[in-house]
């Protein structure tokens, strides 16, 4: 059994709380005590039947606003699979929280208001989880009863997304017509609308397929932490402590350490202290080299034929995240790239996207909150990046404010 | 009753060679990245271990983290004063056969040197009065990173904090100023004086937790398995029988066969009535349980709807 992390894109109105309340009640995940608590909440809030966003509304000023703020995880499963559900809000002004959900999603659920058809928001979502390189996109066609369980209405809207589709990254889309209120086509399949014999929610999330997104060609292993025990038996000790971002290393490899290209060959494995015979995509390990070589954290090890680029220039599409301070040329920040730190400075800002309209927007001066552009930034020391839409985890970025500490920008590399 | 914790210091060897990627698999090795990041970022950061099953999870992650060196950091206890005697010998074997620094800190001091007020009566407890003791122990070992056992499934409050959760000087948690956390980029930057409290099994569920310790082969302390215990009936709930809980006419003594699904402090942690004596019956009886951990055994979080967001925010772990 494996996992999928799915985020769920849509505002309040859209019906995403009640979505994800749905798929946790159909499923049997929600427990008797916390159907009590949404039960005696929802009488005590006048809502007449019960309130399934309830679930998952987790802060004292959510559930008085009836909002969700922040990211919420739930978690549930299934007998085929265990799911981490990402509840990120809707509206543009907490764009930064769905850049953050979406950051770590195999799947994004993007809702769509049957009433409403595409709106702005939905082109919203669908680019956001088209930048952050979100594998597989379902369009769940939500409150299908409020407009009499229409196929035409259902086909109209399925069409119109296509089109807006076709300008985007998806590499996986399914568009299915839904009503989270009544539970059709989440888990079970809707008797309201027999014209439909596409899969459920439920069953799709189920089977995609995660293992074939990841990257398994580009040997990437960032180096955390150097683990020298120092005692009698382990005197020269040396392991490298990091988990595989990408591809695969065996025993026996060549590789070469970035930035300094020192090369060697990979004379151990090991995982929990015990040798392994190799390490492959997402696994912590700790990798021993055969020579005596000087690497520290934030250095990385890549296979010595599949090189990353090793640069001080990097340009990259940017989602600006701090409400106190704008991004503007000539600013220094932090770059966080895998383990590694540095100093670096914004060139330009080559041009703004308006992410409803995807408009480019030229001489933009400078970003403020949950804008997104292209950005090109000088780093201090060499940075090795793969491009993000090639290989997620070696062409992700954070930018950090030098004063404030705070993360203040979410890149990713071109 | 003895407790063999020997396997908990051991890693087996059935690791060794290729495994299949599963949900624990990718939950460990999460986990384990985690906790090499907060070695990698802080220069004092220490582990939260509390004798419970959670925090006897992350100390079996550091060991697979760090392999072969030791846990590069402390395990410091927070001692209520209240706590189950097994829960407390087998954190003094567990720190022995780890060889990892323990350091433990009571609860009682911090009440006699600050003159801190105890909550009085029936349900009186000192759980709040741990914020104190963990701020001033973090304050004397200036420690910048903590590392807890807490869980996004546990409670709804819990579902929203930070894997890195940043606290300012007092301790604080403010859940409309937490840092976007993207990707597996971790940022622990912080100021002289500020920490960060670091949850590496955030996106573990209890049930995860169970299969873990059952894969692993980890001993637990023996409360967790069903034993014949004196309890205080009240209210519907079964309390330990212990002098530290006050009783008065409304309660009643009972012998019940039972078992703790968590392991907190006694004066707010409930006993199951249960008859699991081993790893698989316990994994068994959660499997089909209807109610959750929290609810079943918490009494602290039953008090207001955001019981756990208000304590955070006063610098809870």
């Amino acid at each position: 059994m494996d996992l999928l992390r799915f985020i769920t894109a849509g505002s309040v109105d859209d019906g995403k709380s009640t979505l994800i309340g749905r798929l946790l009640y159909d499923t049997k995940n929600i427990l008797a005590d916390q159907m009590e608590a949404i039960e005696r909440a929802s009488k005590s809030r006048n809502v007449g039947e019960i309130d399934l966003a309830l679930l998952t509304d987790g802060l004292r000023s959510e559930r008085e606003q009836g909002i969700t703020i922040d990211v919420a995880y739930k978690y549930f499963q299934t007998p085929n699979r265990k799911f981490i559900s990402i509840d990120a809000p809707g509206h543009i002004q907490y764009t930064r929280n769905m850049v953050t959900g979406a950051s770590n999603a195999d799947l994004a659920i993007i809702l769509v208001d049957a009433r409403h058809g595409v709106v702005e928001q939905t082109r919203r979502h669908s680019l956001i989880a088209s930048m952050l390189g979100i594998p597989h996109v379902i369009v769940a066609i939500n409150k299908m009863d409020l407009v009499g369980n229409s196929e035409d209405a259902f086909l109209e809207i399925a069409k119109s997304y296509q089109e807006l589709a076709s300008k985007l990254l998806i590499k996986d889309l399914t568009i299915i017509p839904v009503s989270a209120l009544n539970g059709d086509n989440i888990v079970d399949r809707s008797a309201n609308m027999p014209w439909y014999t596409g899969e459920t929610l439920l069953s799709v999330l189920e089977t995609v397929n995660v293992l074939k997104d990841q990257n398994l060609e580009d040997s990437r292993f960032s180096v955390q932490y150097v683990i020298r025990p120092q005692t009698e038996e382990l005197h020269d000790y040396r392991g490298y402590a990091g988990r595989v971002q990408s591809g695969t290393f065996k025993k026996g490899d060549l590789v070469k350490v970035l930035p300094s290209e020192q090369e060697s060959k990979i004379a151990k494995i090991e995982f929990g202290g015990n040798e392994i015979e190799e390490a492959s995509v997402l696994e912590s390990v700790t990798i021993l080299l055969e020579d005596d070589i000087d690497i520290s954290r934030g250095d990385m090890i890549v296979s010595l034929n599949n090189s990353p680029v090793v640069s001080q220039d990097i340009e990259a599409l940017v989602c600006w995240m701090d409400d106190k301070k704008q991004l503007k040329p000539g600013n220094k920040y932090v770059l966080q790239h895998g383990t590694a730190r540095s100093r670096c400075s914004i060139r330009d800002i080559e041009y703004q996207i308006d992410i409803n309209s995807y408009e480019k927007l030229d001489e933009v001066e400078s970003l403020k909150l949950n804008d997104v552009a292209r950005i090109v930034l000088r780093t201090a020391q060499p940075i090795a990046y793969d491009a993000y839409q090639r290989n997620r985890s070696n062409g992700a970025a954070i930018l950090i404010d030098e004063t404030s500490n705070v993360t203040v920008g979410a890149c990713m590399i071109e | 009753m003895s407790i063999s914790v020997k396997e908990v210091s051991e890693i087996s060897d059935q690791d060794a060679g290729r495994r299949t990627p599963d949900y624990l698999d990718q939950l460990e090795a999460e986990a384990i990245y985690i906790m090499r990041e907060v070695a990698g970022q802080f220069e004092r950061p220490a582990l939260l271990f509390s004798g419970g099953k959670d925090s006897i999870t992350l100390v079996r992650l550091a060991q697979k983290a760090f392999a072969p060196g030791k846990i590069p950091f402390p395990l410091v206890h927070v001692d209520t004063g209240h706590n189950f005697i097994e829960a407390i010998n087998y954190r003094d074997e567990l720190a022995q056969l780890t060889g990892a620094k323990l350091i433990v800190r009571y609860v009682e001091d911090t009440i006699k040197a600050k003159g801190l007020k105890e909550q009085t009566g029936k349900n009186a407890s000192r759980n709040w009065l741990q914020t104190f003791t963990l701020l001033d122990t973090i304050e004397e070992f200036e420690f910048d990173a903590c590392i807890g056992g807490a869980r996004r499934d546990e409670e709804k409050a819990r579902a929203k904090e930070r894997i890195f959760s940043f606290r300012d000087e007092f301790g604080q948690w403010d859940p409309k100023r937490q840092r976007p956390e993207l990707w597996n980029l971790f940022n622990g930057r912080i100021h002289k004086g500020e920490n960060v409290r670091v949850f590496p099994i955030s996106n573990w569920t209890e049930l995860d937790v169970w299969a873990y310790l059952k894969r692993e082969k980890i001993a637990l302390p023996s409360i967790y398995f069903a034993h014949e215990r004196e309890l205080i009936l009240r209210d519907g709930r079964l309390l330990a029988n212990t002098p530290v809980i006050e009783k008065d006419e409304d309660d009643q003594i009972v012998t019940r066969q039972v078992r703790f699904r968590t392991v907190g402090d006694m004066t707010c942690t409930a006993a199951v009535e249960s008859s699991a004596a081993t790893l698989d019956e316990v994994i068994a009886e959660i499997t089909v349980s209807r109610i959750s951990e929290r609810g079943e055994t918490r009494i602290d979080d039953q008090q207001t709807e955001a019981a756990m967001e208000d304590r955070k925010k006063g610098g809870y772990f």
